[in-house]
């Protein structure tokens, strides 16, 4: 048997280059920033309680960037990340799934993770990297992950989350799971060989992932026109074979509705699907970024419009489901639990010494008993230059 | 037991594998109907059908990087790269990811169930591109086991071991013994240490150590050494991360003497780490300086394939100069 396409399969007689430019993917949405519907769009089938846990991890996000941006600034913390400008994507994504649904994230993600329940102590814990942070303190901040929330750790290199979702998603498969895996990435990610080895392997194998990419038009410095030539990242969809849909990523209910879909395509038939959310971000890279050094303030401003948290607070006001002193009330309410959690979170020990030592294997091989052991002696004999460890150390 | 090649004990680990958990799953480039280009995998897609020994797309991160997914997912993947040569488009899903999982999740993650197989290796003309022996780069990466069989025995009880084993694991097979090396081989399972070196055959003048391949060099040495007067202990280090440096060093501190012997290149090869930590470990008890032999600092060669090898010839010289110290 053998499934080579015929060469005479649609024959044609003149040489007609396909022109990519001739066909522009257009883009979902649904809520118009004054919070109206478009006129011929139908709202989803969301509801109030569901929406309004939506507008509150907005509301908990913005208090918890703000705040660790300004930490950082006042060297409290090494490193952030904020994610303003891009929440509907991430938050409304994770909002159309269900809890088991595994999240593989790129780094700019934290909604989806507060939208599963990751405390704000949590949050506090891994930033501060202290002894009661998941990941142990080896990561920098925003490296988060939970199993108990199926959301996969983070990693700094780019795009290698993308091919390990489409094997999660086919050991889902195998085990005939009703379960999806979102992947998160950026635009710029999606330059990595990672990127094309995970779609096309996904297709092939069927394997039950839905592909997120947030096309916030900026990899660090580096504009989409410097990134690629094609439209976006949606145009490559078709080539791997994939169903594919370009959303608008500052409609809450578009990117709700859309991850709905295709979670549903992804389960039921099942294959991979891909969605591009067009946003923008509009802080810093992280806070070693300016980006005063390569876009302008009027371009910054243009994007502040269409800022995602107020559509959809316009949206809900509008509903008769939430009011402006209620939005003034929560944002308070999570801006001082924030302040709070971090006070208690800076002040608890780093962790101990065997962790730089253990889950590098299951268990500890002889070599690295014997290197936890030098450490420790060492430490020991000169305890003024460890304070984080000496004072805990057992002679 | 069977008398089996090193081939035909890889195929009967993994049917093993697959037989035993329905979790174990192979793939790879041609790996699927076909059974692989050296057809270890011959027979596995008939048995467990297609969704668990499948050909993937032609893509080393890509199988790699699936397989890591796979592994957090808790299935039990094996995954094939079609020569050790092509593994490094994988380096930073094997290198970045799979040897950091369970550290960089504090343990919430891990992918302690992924293995990796790969053929490894020259002695088939097969040039600089089919020919390479890359157990040093990841020797070098912490959160990775690197295995190394010398002989259908060790092929099955080692890849049996690497498959059960929470760790990721690097399996380097000797591609030159797929079928040129063959033995008795038990039918039904068993596995071997990690972490454990065999001591092949005893001796009292000197210490030979290799892996994979290159065992039966220095088993030739040994036996050209013995017409000489010379008693060689030879050992296979069988695991080279993390390797066994007590029954190493409990046999250098006995002769006295010792010559590493690998196929890759000298400088930063894994016999600059054996004999750095052995010399700390040995110091008074060592006669001579321990000495390597090993693939010349080139790329490998084709046409001076011969010129290149680390082959008994030149580890009989190196146990000479020792004894001669």
């Amino acid at each position: 048997m053998t499934d080579q396409p015929s060469l005479h399969h649609q024959q044609v007689h003149q040489a007609d280059f396909l022109d990519p430019k001739k066909s522009v993917i257009p883009t979902f949405s649904l809520l118009q920033q004054n919070g109206e519907l478009y006129p011929t769009a139908e709202a989803p089938d969301l509801s109030k309680q569901h929406a309004l846990k939506i507008h509150d991890t907005f509301l908990f996000i913005r208090a918890l960037d703000e705040r660790m941006l300004a930490s950082q600034r006042q060297g409290r913390i090494s490193f952030y990340m904020t994610e303003i400008g891009e929440e509907a994507a991430d938050i409304c994504s994770a909002a159309a799934l269900k809890p088991e649904d595994t999240i593989f994230a790129q780094y700019r993600e934290q909604g989806a993770l507060a939208y599963r329940g990751f405390s704000v102590d949590q949050f506090m814990n891994q930033i501060f990297s202290n002894e009661l942070d998941l990941g142990k303190g080896r990561q920098m901040p925003v490296h988060y992950g939970s199993k108990a929330l199926n959301y996969v750790t983070i990693s700094s290199p780019l795009a290698t989350q993308i091919p390990q979702a489409t094997g999660y998603a086919y050991g889902l498969k195998q085990d005939k799971k009703d379960q999806v895996v979102i992947c998160y990435f950026g635009e710029g990610a999606a330059s990595e060989g990672d990127f094309h080895a995970g779609l096309n392997m996904a297709a092939v194998l069927k394997a039950p992932v839905i592909f997120f990419c947030r096309n916030n038009g900026y990899a660090i410095s580096t504009p989409t026109h410097e990134q690629f030539a094609g439209d976006g990242i949606a145009s490559r969809g078709a080539g791997y074979g994939i169903k594919t849909l370009r959303v608008d990523g500052n409609d809450a209910l578009a990117v709700y509705q859309a991850t709905c879909l295709a979670r549903k395509i992804a389960v039921e038939e099942p294959q991979p699907v891909l969605i591009e959310a067009m946003t923008y971000r509009l802080g810093a890279h992280s806070s070693s970024d300016d980006p005063s050094g390569y876009r302008s303030k009027e371009e910054e401003s243009k994007w502040r419009e269409q800022d995602p948290v107020a559509r959809f607070s316009h949206w809900l006001i509008k509903q008769g489901w939430w009011t402006k002193e209620q939005e003034e009330s929560s944002l308070a309410k999570h801006r001082k639990q924030v302040a709070e959690a971090m006070k208690k979170a800076e002040k608890l020990p780093k962790p101990p010494l065997e962790t730089l030592f253990s889950d590098v294997y299951d268990e500890l091989p002889w070599h690295l008993e014997e290197q936890l052991e030098e450490a420790k002696a060492h430490i020991l004999r000169n305890p003024t230059a460890y304070p984080a460890t000496a004072g805990r150390l057992v002679k | 037991m069977s008398k089996v090649n090193l081939l035909q004990a890889v195929n009967s680990a993994l049917e093993t594998a697959m037989q035993q958990d329905e979790r174990v799953l192979c793939f790879g480039e041609d790996v699927g109907a076909f059974g692989g280009v050296f057809r270890a995998t011959s027979g596995l897609q008939e048995k467990f059908g297609p969704s668990r020994c499948f050909n993937t797309p032609l893509t080393e991160q890509g199988i790699i990087g699936f397989a890591i997914g796979l592994a957090a997912q808790k299935q039990r993947p094996v995954a094939e790269i079609q020569f050790a040569d092509y593994i490094f488009p994988a380096f930073d899903q094997l290198v970045n990811e799979a040897a950091k999982y369970r550290y960089r999740s504090g343990n919430e993650f891990d992918v302690g169930s992924l293995t990796v197989r790969t053929p490894y290796g020259g002695g088939i003309n097969g040039g600089l591109y089919h020919s390479q022996s890359p157990e040093a780069y990841f020797t070098h990466t912490p959160g990775l086991k690197v295995v190394v069989p010398r002989n259908p025995y060790q092929a099955k009880g080692l890849l049996l071991a690497s498959i059960a084993d929470n760790n990721p694991v690097l399996f380097l097979e000797p591609k030159k013994l797929y079928r040129a090396s063959t033995g008795e081989v038990p039918d039904e399972p068993y596995q071997l240490p990690l972490g454990k070196a065999e001591v092949v055959r005893e001796g009292t003048d000197i210490t030979l150590v290799a892996w994979g391949a290159q065992v039966q060099v220095i088993e030739e040495a040994a036996d050209k050494a013995a017409e000489l007067g010379i008693s060689c202990e030879v050992i296979d280090l069988c695991t080279l991360l993390p390797w066994d440096r007590a029954t190493l060093a409990a046999s250098v501190k006995k002769t006295g003497r010792l010559v590493i012997n690998h196929e890759a290149p000298k400088t930063s090869g894994f016999g600059a780490e054996l004999a750095a930590s052995l010399q700390e470990a040995c110091f008074l008890h060592l006669e001579s300086p321990i000495l390597r032999v090993t693939g010349w600092d080139t790329p490998f060669p084709l046409a001076l394939e011969k010129e290149y090898f680390p082959n008994a010839l030149r580890t009989l010289d190196a146990i000479q100069s020792s004894m001669d110290y």
